[in-house]
């Protein structure tokens, strides 16, 4: 089936090569990283994660888009998501894919990465991360690739997959709940140490991933001659709206919880993203930005008629993308740092450098998902019109 | 060409006697020609090591003058700490830190002025139960039996997830090469190489060869007492039975191996 995605319009050829300069610039910069350190990029010792990290964080979440079709056509005989499940798999390995390339480009000694496996850690939360992301990526090509295979051939799928598929359901969870205790566990860190942080992390991601999902669905009805359906869209649109619900629910609760209780250690992360501490503002714009976008797309995602118009559900897709990249991919992992544990505010700002390996990075993300969604575009098109 | 068992033994007898001869024949020459192979010839007799249950540190910080860094100095020189020049990409092992960022739990603004302005010295508090040891994927930090927790710097895959879980601060990364950053190498103790993670190790080095810490030693003052803490007759435990002391964020529950004598 690879043989489909070197067939393509002008536009998706003009895409590929975007996105392999890209990635171009991005892998010379990375050269660059690994001859020089780490020092390339904008983190220091009291704010030692940045953008990459951050990065990585937000793609799990991307990564849950899956769970948000399968659990429904799987496990509720859900019908009209039967059409994009394998849109959501995709996905999923293109996410799965830029957050092990995300942890990779953040590593001080990346040629020691294999210790991770010579030396399992089971106390390590980083070592049961990448076994649950690995996991989720093998279970996430596997279906994807197989289910794919059989609508081809208009064969039903063996027998064996649907075990597998069952499994990925509590595996998507598996992944964010691992993901959110390598901070929520820790010591010290009072913007993290928070039990609600797993919640917090499923809640922005069963609202970014079927975002995502919901904008490329309208970008392949428009451009891909391959509508989704009404029907599959909408009820996307309604569990975006409910998770976006609940992940500005669990942020309020935080921020109760901080600012009633009137503890300073925790207190003080949130002023620093909401309000500045002594001077020190460079998240505050970003941060209001991401509130703003969050309420507005949940105005839009729960009045129906906004809702079920393409160009305004778009919209608001977009939106939820956004804001949800804001406050996981900036604001969440660089704030636990500042103050830091001696009352030091540092703050942090990416490097151009930081910001072309993180871009290089992404680029081979989508990569990998435009050759995905090009082969799915071009086996639905050979049933459609043989 | 064919070798039976006989002319085996001889060229094997033949190769050991030329091992050992010189050591039967002239032992001085013999052992000066050892002591380059390693570093530590001290380290080869394990009974000069100085050893104990579990090693902690007692520093009274009204001893410390205002602008001493003996101690610091010591231990970064000792240990090959290199100096950048900035605080993005600082290393240190042992700095001076105002009071109230070092106990934000116990600092209030009527504590005596005098408590207040101190600047004690903060480094790795070599905690009993250490976060920085659970969370690391590689074990490349470690916890020894005498409780000093280590880092082997050949091991580290610098994903610094350590110091996100050290609550003290007290991990710096190497950001960046750090060779050209030494004023002057000390060969008793590696230099590490970018994108490895470290901090203090009680002076293990030292304590292998029979020498107390560097800073301990540095110390004129004698502001510095280093010992064991499960022998009730060691001078730190003695001095902490008469003097009150604080430990730093003893609330977390990570066990600090640093008593500070307020």
């Amino acid at each position: 089936m690879l043989e489909k995605s070197l067939k393509g319009s002008r536009g998706y050829w003009i895409w590929i090569i975007f996105l392999l300069i890209v990635t171009a610039i991005g892998f010379i910069f990375y050269l660059r990283q690994l001859d020089y350190g780490l020092g390339v990029t904008g983190m220091s010792r009291d704010v030692s994660w940045g953008l990459y990290i951050a990065q990585f964080t937000f793609l799990v979440g991307i990564a849950a888009s899956a769970v948000m079709l399968v659990l429904p056509y799987y496990l509720h005989d859900y019908k009209a998501f039967g059409k994009i499940t394998v849109l959501g798999e995709f996905l999923a390995v293109a996410a799965v894919i830029m957050c092990v390339l995300f942890v990779f480009v953040d590593l001080g000694q990346p040629s020691r990465v294999m210790n991770v496996l010579l030396h399992p850690s089971p106390t390590s939360i980083l070592f049961w991360d990448m076994i649950v992301l690995s996991g989720y990526l093998l279970i996430n090509i596997f279906t994807g690739w197989v289910i794919l295979s059989c609508n081809r051939k208009e064969i039903p799928p063996p027998g064996w997959v649907k075990p597998l598929i069952y499994l990925s359901i509590p595996w998507a969870i598996s992944i964010h709940t691992v993901t959110a205790f390598i901070y929520a566990g820790l010591p010290g860190r009072s913007f993290w140490l928070t039990a609600i942080m797993a919640p917090r992390f499923l809640a922005s991601a069963f609202a970014s991933g079927p975002a995502l999902l919901i904008i490329f669905c309208l970008i392949l009805k428009r451009y891909g001659r391959f509508d989704a359906g009404e029907k599959a869209i909408q009820a996307l649109s309604k569990i975006v709206a409910y998770a976006l619900a609940a992940s500005i629910f669990f942020v309020l609760v935080e921020l109760f919880t901080a600012f009633y209780s009137q503890i300073p250690e925790h207190a003080q992360h949130f002023l620093y993203l909401f309000n500045g501490l002594e001077g020190h503002t460079k998240l505050v714009v970003w941060m209001w930005t991401s509130a703003a976008l969050a309420f507005a797309a949940l105005g839009m995602l729960i009045i129906p008629p906004i809702r079920r118009n393409d160009g305004w559900l778009a919209v608001a897709c977009v939106f939820v993308f956004v804001s949800l990249w804001i406050e996981k991919g900036l604001g969440l992992v660089v704030t636990g740092f500042i103050p830091s544990p001696l009352e030091a505010i540092t703050e942090y700002v990416p490097t151009g450098a930081e910001i072309a390996i993180t871009l290089g990075v992404w680029a081979i993300g989508f990569m990998i998902l435009t050759i995905l969604y090009r082969i799915f575009i071009a086996v639905h098109d050979e049933k459609e019109n043989p | 060409m064919t070798t039976n068992r006989r002319e085996f033994l001889k060229i094997a007898g033949v190769s050991t006697l030329s091992l050992i001869a010189p050591a039967i024949v002239c032992p001085a020459w013999a052992k000066e020609k050892i002591i380059p192979v390693s570093n530590f010839p001290e380290a080869l007799s394990p009974s000069k090591a100085l050893t104990a249950k579990r090693w902690a540190m007692a520093i009274d910080a009204s001893k410390c003058p205002a602008d001493c860094v003996d101690c610091i100095a010591a231990c970064h020189a000792t240990h090959n700490v290199p100096d950048f020049g900035n605080l993005k990409d600082e290393v240190k092992w042992i700095w001076r830190e105002d009071f109230p960022h070092i106990f934000p739990e116990v600092n209030h603004s009527y504590l005596p002025k005098i408590a207040r302005a101190r600047r004690p010295i903060v480094l790795c508090n070599q905690c009993a139960n250490p976060p920085c040891v659970r969370v690391c994927p590689t074990k490349a930090t470690f916890q020894r039996q005498d409780g000093i927790v280590m880092i082997d710097y050949h091991r580290c895959i610098g994903c610094r997830l350590c110091m996100a879980a050290c609550p003290y601060g007290a991990r710096s990364m190497n950001y960046r090469d750090p060779r050209p950053f030494i004023t002057r190498i000390n060969p008793d103790y590696p230099t590490r190489t970018k994108g490895v993670v470290e901090k203090c190790n009680f002076c293990e080095e030292r304590l292998a060869k029979g020498l107390g810490p560097a800073c301990v030693l540095a110390c004129k003052e004698k502001a510095l007492v280093f010992g064991d803490m499960e022998n009730p007759q060691s001078e730190i435990r003695l001095l902490l039975e008469k003097r009150f002391n604080l430990l730093r964020r003893a609330s977390l529950g990570t066990k600090p191996q640093i008593y500070y004598i307020v």
